[in-house]
């Protein structure tokens, strides 16, 4: 299939990018990621800039990949990453237009590349809990109940990519945020440090300048873990009742 | 201080604009009934007895300066929400989607200004008025007529309806105002419960059918006056 690809091109975080139209002739078999591969492939061999974009284990578990196709981050495909996507979402002759994921708070280091470690600063600050390395205890020493535990593993499942903020009109941060806190708060191990864990996350992601949530639900809908708004709620009403509630 | 690191943080924003919002709600649902005695046929009688019994309990006074305050809140915060939130977004993308999301939930600050247009409009025509008469800007701005039972001049504000609803592009105008505002009530109602952390396998998919029929039938009730009024008066 013949696909034309009109890329954003940025050379540097400090200079004015643009976007830069490429063909490229791809299998419908290929991921998404392959086929930029197939591209920079040429462009090297053209004694051309290849096009920056990040990428790891290209299985869907990392959050590497991070690229607004068409206007959705990670593609058309529902609770898919870019990397998962195939070239058989798409038709030949299509046009695709290839964006980096855009918010105040992760600025666009090269082409596709953005600094998401305005995330890595909101984990710092609380997204962990606090006990002893060593063996690791027994499967079911502590119980903990079925429908909890899914709860707390359906929100582990957030990979961190940043979707969410890049699908998010105000650039916010919250599913992220909320993802975590869940996933640590909802078990006996995080619930201690819970209360505390919520002020530190909140107040670290306000200070990294993500927007407010509007509650537009566009997270939830290109998350390619979908990990539900429901988590959001917990978040405002842990956050309500950390503050209200606790004497710090 | 605790409260103004809550009230000024991003969750606590939300919370204000949630509280505010679901109290405008309420507000709307009682102004509605009241305003819904202008359809009863009697020369406007019970609906200025009204009008006469809500400018005059101190309760009710108390509870409209409430309103105006609450309406003020609820717009700046959502200006200033909206501003910062367009400035957390750096760039807009080349494709714009609205798959992911209603076209509502991501205008809402523009919708609100279509209303707070409207109620500025709204309140020129009927409680400005009101305020205004006899006082230092004269008189003439709303008849007066006595009622059984009322020691003192009531204001006509039927009459003033009357007059008002008559004028086509007026009736229109309104018109335009309640689209915004069901629009908006159509994202905020529910939205409003998300913010406060309400959540529920159980009562969220209740709340949003709630909020989508509210948005429907409140904006709906007020339509009917205007229309009522103008087709009655042809």
């Amino acid at each position: 299939m013949k696909l034309q690809l009109k890329i954003w091109r940025q050379k540097s975080a400090d200079s004015t990018g643009r976007f830069e139209t490429y063909t490229v002739e791809a299998d419908e078999h290929m991921s998404f990621l392959e086929m930029l591969d197939v591209l920079n492939e040429t462009l090297i061999h053209e004694k051309k800039e290849p096009v920056v974009f990040e990428h790891d284990c290209r299985e869907g578990i990392c959050g590497s990949c991070s690229m607004v196709i068409n206007g959705r981050p990670h593609g058309p495909m529902q609770g898919t990453t870019a990397c998962q996507l195939h070239m058989r979402s798409f038709k030949n002759g299509d046009t695709i237009t290839i964006e980096p994921f855009r918010a105040k708070s992760f600025p666009v280091l090269k082409d596709l590349s953005v600094d998401r470690s305005a995330f890595d600063r909101i984990i710092e600050s609380g997204g962990y809990i606090s006990v002893n390395t060593g063996q690791a205890p027994d499967g079911n020493s502590l119980p903990i109940e079925k429908d909890l535990a899914g709860k707390a593993f359906e929100a582990a499942a957030c990979i961190g990519c940043g979707a969410c903020v890049a699908a998010c009109p105000n650039g916010s941060a919250m599913l992220f945020t909320s993802a975590k806190v869940s996933h640590l708060g909802l078990l006996p191990q995080g619930a201690v440090e819970h209360s505390a864990r919520v002020q530190n996350m909140v107040n670290q992601m306000d200070k990294e300048g993500f927007g407010m949530c509007s509650n537009t639900e566009a997270c939830e809908a290109e998350c390619p873990k979908e990990i539900s708004v429901e988590n959001i709620a917990r978040l405002n009403r842990s956050y309500m009742a950390s503050i209200m509630g606790s004497e710090k | 201080m605790w409260i103004i690191k809550f009230l000024t943080s991003s969750i606590g924003r939300k919370l204000i604009m949630s509280l505010t919002g679901l109290f405008l709600c309420l507000f709307l649902v009682v102004h509605l009934i009241g305003n819904l005695q202008l359809l009863i046929p009697d020369g406007g009688e019970t609906f200025n007895r009204y009008a006469y019994m809500m400018t005059h309990s101190p309760l009710i006074k108390i509870i409209a300066y409430g309103n105006y305050f609450f309406i003020l809140l609820h717009a700046v915060q959502g200006i200033l929400i909206s501003l910062s939130n367009k400035s957390a977004k750096s760039q807009k993308y080349a494709v714009s989607t609205n798959a992911n999301s209603s076209w509502a939930s991501k205008n809402m600050m523009l919708l609100g200004l279509l209303v707070l247009a409207f109620i500025l409009i709204h309140m020129g025509d009927f409680w400005f008025r009101m305020k205004a008469e006899g006082g230092f800007l004269g008189e003439g701005w709303v008849a007066m007529l006595t009622y059984e039972g009322i020691g003192e001049p009531v204001a006509n504000l039927y009459d003033r309806v009357v007059i008002t609803f008559s004028q086509l592009w007026i009736v229109i105008v309104y018109l335009i105002g309640l689209v915004a505002l069901a629009i908006h009530l159509n994202h905020g109602f529910a939205s409003a419960f998300q913010s406060l952390g309400l959540n529920h396998k159980k009562y969220t998919p209740l709340i949003k059918g709630l909020g989508k029929a509210y948005s429907i039938l409140i904006p709906l009730g007020f339509a009917i006056i205007p229309l009522y009024v103008f087709f009655t008066n042809l």
